[in-house]
């Protein structure tokens, strides 16, 4: 329905110009701030993403100059040496089946026990009267914090035994010889793994309990339900959308950790895929490379499933933000006992593992508990040929505080980095979500969460070693170049495997930024820079932070993620524990790990204290 | 300052179509209102206008300056318009005080510092919050909040003056202050005002031109009393007024000059002077009638040309009296100024004048015949 338009003199008839619509067309393309930077991030992404992706699978299937002997073939050939070799050989077994089904046992446990366990404490701290409440909520997240390889350090202090030679542990000093399946292998994995994973389980079971609104649990009890008919048949299947997020949670972290299995499996040939990889990575990199692709072929099956079976169910897990119980389950005599019971397992998980290690770096002789052996050697002493090899005690040791800033400028560089490129992804996440070009960005980012840090380590490897070049109109362009053994490496790796987590972070940032806060400015003719400068960057500062310490923890404590592609002059704290600890030098690693934990607790209480941030934000990253 | 015109916009976001051709021109100095129910892409226009969304077809003058030229996918920056926006949220800087948000604008276009000043210092006192310029948004109320944004939108003295539901989020009384403040501020400062509104009584009140949006399209665009006592269809009778208009289905009959309609309000006869292009040339048709419930005069005697009925419920406001009426199967209202002494069931006797009486065609729901305008 044309309106008034009689009331205005007609316009002449506009001319219309192809060549005027194809300026304006591309000066707008190239003049809007969202195509620039959703291009340059595709451009990184692709290159930093898809490029080591496909040629980690490329290298799998091309011969290399060690094998072209062996494979009856030209270096460079095309073969299916390595797949056949993995998959169809004699050395398969010991390559890939046997380390595949450890690896599926210790999943597989490790699910059942640190999901029962979460998921009880999350009961007890939300739905029962248990005494000092506030400090259990606390505490028990705290086993998280450590990481997991610190606890096999602590699992071996307490129960190596004579049969890998070198010091005993804790038991065998005092006469208890802890038999092998106890102290190796499967079992200690398990033990160890349970042990910090139940923290997942934990923290979402938890969160769902509390989103559950009690008047759907008073409702059953109006009818007639007793309470644990109401546990079993309302309370529980809230939850079970919780619970399956954190089985395929802790299943994929299971499956592709490598830190815990090769402290306490590879000294008594008790392989994990993880583990396998690892030592296959420096013998042949072709079949390293296809366990790699396996693992992560696993880990994004797993992931699938998690989208397609547990995505539809997971939104009734926050019915009714507002439930805020009153009603407590009591538990009356069960009380003492179960306080009882949660301090030990506190004192098992957090204390024994801190102090055995702590205790571990004072003890001159390895093994021997007794207070003669006391010294601060290992901390203070000067170097001693017949000690650790003449390793000087770590204040002394100009090594040490080598990687001290190591690791200090690994996290920094790194963490700064990731944040930044974070916040850039969120906003694209935040301002292009309805747009074809923010879903894509979004997907590539997510790719590096399926790729366990492993086998992501490997594929850095893999892209990196040596440099690709390419001829174009008579200049040699550098595509790739080489970084093995160069710090930049170590910080493109960081980056890129946190970028899931500096992405979600950026985007939670941006998106409490409303649009029209910007578009305010954008009327009043402030350029993309001044938005962002005046008015974004402003606003999203705590976010910013927040995320920023909590980047800078997670990278603090990696070992996974870098011992593929670490060098000794590069070398970071949990890389060096790792080291010592390998090389049967007990007190310096013990000693080593020690001053990590204490920076890591230190940053953990700046990001809590002046950021704000959400100590179990990293979690899910 | 400035008049706008839009023509033949189309607006889509994906297979949504938003806005469906829409033609307006914005005469100098208006106070256009664009009204209608959420979702009706009225402030996708409004957008359209600002320069924040492109639509895909159609063109924008300003002036004989053409701002929007989708066909060569000429989008004139919204920054070079010489508008400004209110949001509904009114989007202020949390992190700027009340001068910073103020003067933000100027300070990106490098205005000299003591102009910035005066102009800032100017806007805050014309909306009457020169004492808060220190202080935070957060640290105001709402109503604060509003002219902090109104002020913020002013302070360029823009030409065009675009306002999103800028009173949604204020209380009732502060709505009607404000209300008058905006009339205010139209006639003084004399810019065009581009208003976007749900709420009819705002856009009957404010306006001196309403445009009312249906699914994407323009209804009618006149001015207020014309849109309240003709609407142009059916749709537009429902939406404005309230209490609702009284809609009464009837049998009508063009013969030459003249329409008759029989309908339970009785038989009326009306004369050619207030017909629409949409009544029919000749022969019988569905219509509804439409009647304000201000325009039925109850008695409490019969007399000539009264139909009897029976009062079903009486809900007294003070200021007026709405009664509830059944006529056999039909349900009226009708509304009375100040307290009225009825009771329940009580019989009275209705008087309807022709002249205030609209005829819809029950077809295409379009207005036939017009009332006589005040």
């Amino acid at each position: 329905m044309r309106v008034s338009s009689e009331t205005f003199d007609d316009k002449k008839a506009l001319s219309y110009s192809r060549k005027r619509k194809w300026k304006n067309l591309i000066l707008s393309s190239f003049s809007n701030p969202y195509n620039i930077i959703v291009f340059i991030s595709v451009v990184f992404l692709a290159y930093l993403i898809l490029a080591p992706l496909i040629e980690m699978a490329v290298t799998t299937f091309t011969l290399a100059q060690s094998d072209a002997r062996r494979a009856d073939g030209q270096a460079g050939d095309f073969t299916l040496y390595y797949w056949a070799r993995l998959l169809t050989s004699g050395v398969s077994r010991n390559l890939l089946y046997v380390p595949l089904m450890n690896s599926l046992i210790i999943a597989v446990s490790t699910v059942i026990i640190a999901i029962s366990l979460g998921s009880v404490i999350a009961w007890l701290i939300v739905r029962t009267d248990l005494p000092l409440k506030n400090f259990f909520s606390l505490a028990v997240i705290v086993p998280y914090m450590l990481p997991s390889w610190c606890k096999s350090m602590a699992w071996l202090a307490i129960f190596r035994n004579q049969r890998i030679g070198g010091a005993s542990g804790f038991l065998s000093y005092l006469g208890i010889s802890s038999p092998d399946w106890l102290s190796y292998g499967p079992v200690a994995i398990i033990v160890v793994l349970s042990l910090h994973y139940y923290a997942y389980a934990y923290l979402l079971v938890s969160a769902a309990l509390r989103s559950v609104n009690s008047e759907i649990e008073e409702m059953g009890e109006i009818l007639g339900a007793n309470k644990p008919s109401i546990l079993r048949r309302i309370t529980f299947p809230l939850v079970l959308p919780a619970i399956l997020s954190a089985v395929i949670l802790t299943f994929s972290k299971a499956m592709g950790t490598f830190g815990v299995p090769s402290f306490l499996g590879l000294k008594v040939n008790y392989y994990t895929i993880s583990t396998s990889l690892y030592s296959t990575v420096q013998r042949q990199k072709g079949t390293s490379f296809a366990i790699s692709l396996i693992l992560i072929a696993i880990a994004s099956i797993n992931i699938f499933i998690n989208q397609k079976i547990i995505g539809s169910r997971k939104s009734y897990a926050t019915i009714g933000g507002k439930g805020n119980r009153s009603n407590l389950l009591e538990l009356g005599k069960w009380g003492p006992p179960i306080v009882a019971v949660l301090f030990l397992f506190l004192g098992f998980a957090v204390l024994l593992p801190l102090l055995i290690l702590l205790y571990q770096s004072f003890m001159l002789k390895a093994g021997e508990f007794g207070l003669s052996n006391f010294t601060l050697h290992y901390w203070l002493g000067d170097a001693v040929p017949n000690i650790s090899d003449g390793l000087p005690g770590v204040f002394k040791s100009s090594q040490f505080w080598m990687f001290v800033t190591n690791t200090l400028k690994l996290v920094f560089f790194t963490s700064f980095a990731a944040t930044i490129f974070g916040q850039v992804l969120g906003y694209i996440n935040s301002r292009g979500r309805h747009l074809r070009s923010g879903r894509m960005v979004e997907q590539l980012v997510f790719i590096p969460y399926l790729i366990p840090s492993i086998a992501f380590g490997a594929m850095y490897l893999s892209m990196f070693a040596s440099a690709a070049t390419v001829n174009l109109f008579g200049v040699t362009f550098t595509v790739v170049p080489s970084l093995y053994g160069t710090f930049l490496l170590l910080v493109l790796v960081s980056v890129v495997k946190h970028l899931p987590f500096a992405s979600r972070a950026g985007t939670a940032n941006m998106m409490q930024i409303g649009v029209e806060l910007e578009e305010a400015g954008q009327i009043v003719g402030a350029s993309f820079l001044q938005r962002f400068g005046r008015i974004v960057f402003p606003l999203s500062k705590n976010g910013f932070m927040s995320g920023f310490m909590l980047i800078l923890i997670s990278i603090m404590k990696e070992l996974d993620l870098i011992v593929i592609l670490m060098t000794p002059s590069q070398a970071t704290l949990p890389y060096m524990a790792y080291t010592y600890s390998t090389s049967g030098f007990a007190q310096p690693a013990s000693a080593v790990a020690i001053v990590m934990f204490v920076m890591v607790f230190f940053f953990y209480w700046i990001a809590n204290r002046f950021f704000n941030a959400d100590i179990t934000g990293g979690l899910r990253g | 300052m400035s008049r706008i015109h839009l023509q033949g916009i189309n607006k889509f976001y994906g297979d949504n179509h938003v806005l469906k051709d829409i033609d307006l021109l914005i005469e100098d100095g208006e106070f256009m209102t664009l009204l209608g129910p959420s979702g009706c892409g009225k402030t996708t226009i409004l957008r359209v206008i600002a320069g924040l969304e492109k639509p895909q077809s159609g063109t924008i003058h300003m002036d004989e300056r053409l701002i929007v030229n989708s066909g060569e996918l000429f989008f004139e920056p919204p920054a070079k318009r010489r508008l400004n926006l209110v949001f509904q949220s009114y989007a202020l800087w949390p992190h700027m005080t009340v001068f910073d948000n103020v003067g933000f604008g100027l300070t990106v276009n490098n205005t000299p510092k003591r102009e910035i000043k005066l102009l800032v210092e100017n806007a805050l006192e014309r909306m009457q919050i020169g004492a808060f310029a220190n202080r935070y948004p957060s640290e105001l109320s709402g109503g604060q909040q509003q002219r902090v944004a109104i002020a913020r939108a002013i302070v360029s003295s823009p030409e065009v003056l675009l306002l999103d539901e800028p009173l949604s989020n204020l209380d009732a009384r502060l709505r009607i202050d404000m209300r008058a403040e905006l009339k205010r501020l139209h006639l003084e400062m004399g810019t065009t005002v581009i208003y976007v509104t749900h709420d009819q009584v705002e856009a009957l009140t404010m306006s001196t031109r309403i445009a009312v949006f249906f699914e994407g399209r323009i209804e009618q665009a006149d001015a207020p009393m014309m849109v309240y006592q003709n609407p142009s269809s059916l749709r537009v009778a429902h939406f404005i007024g309230n209490p609702r208009i009284n809609l009464i289905e009837g049998d009508a009959m063009r013969e030459g000059k003249t329409l008759t309609v029989r309908s339970p309000l009785g038989m009326f006869r009306f004369s050619e002077s207030g017909f629409t292009p949409h009544m029919p040339e000749s022969g019988a048709f569905g219509c509804v009638l439409g009647l304000r419930p201000e325009d039925i005069i109850l008695r409490t005697a019969s007399g000539e040309n009264l139909t009897s009925a029976r009062i079903y419920s009486i809900m007294p406001a003070g200021s007026e009296t709405l009664i509830q009426l059944k006529m056999g199967e039909e349900t009226l209202l009708s509304k009375l100024l100040g307290v009225r002494s009825f009771v329940q069931d009580q019989q009275v006797w209705l008087e309807f004048r022709p002249e205030r009486i609209n005829v819809f065609h029950k077809d295409s729901g379009l207005l036939c015949k017009m009332t006589d305008m005040d």
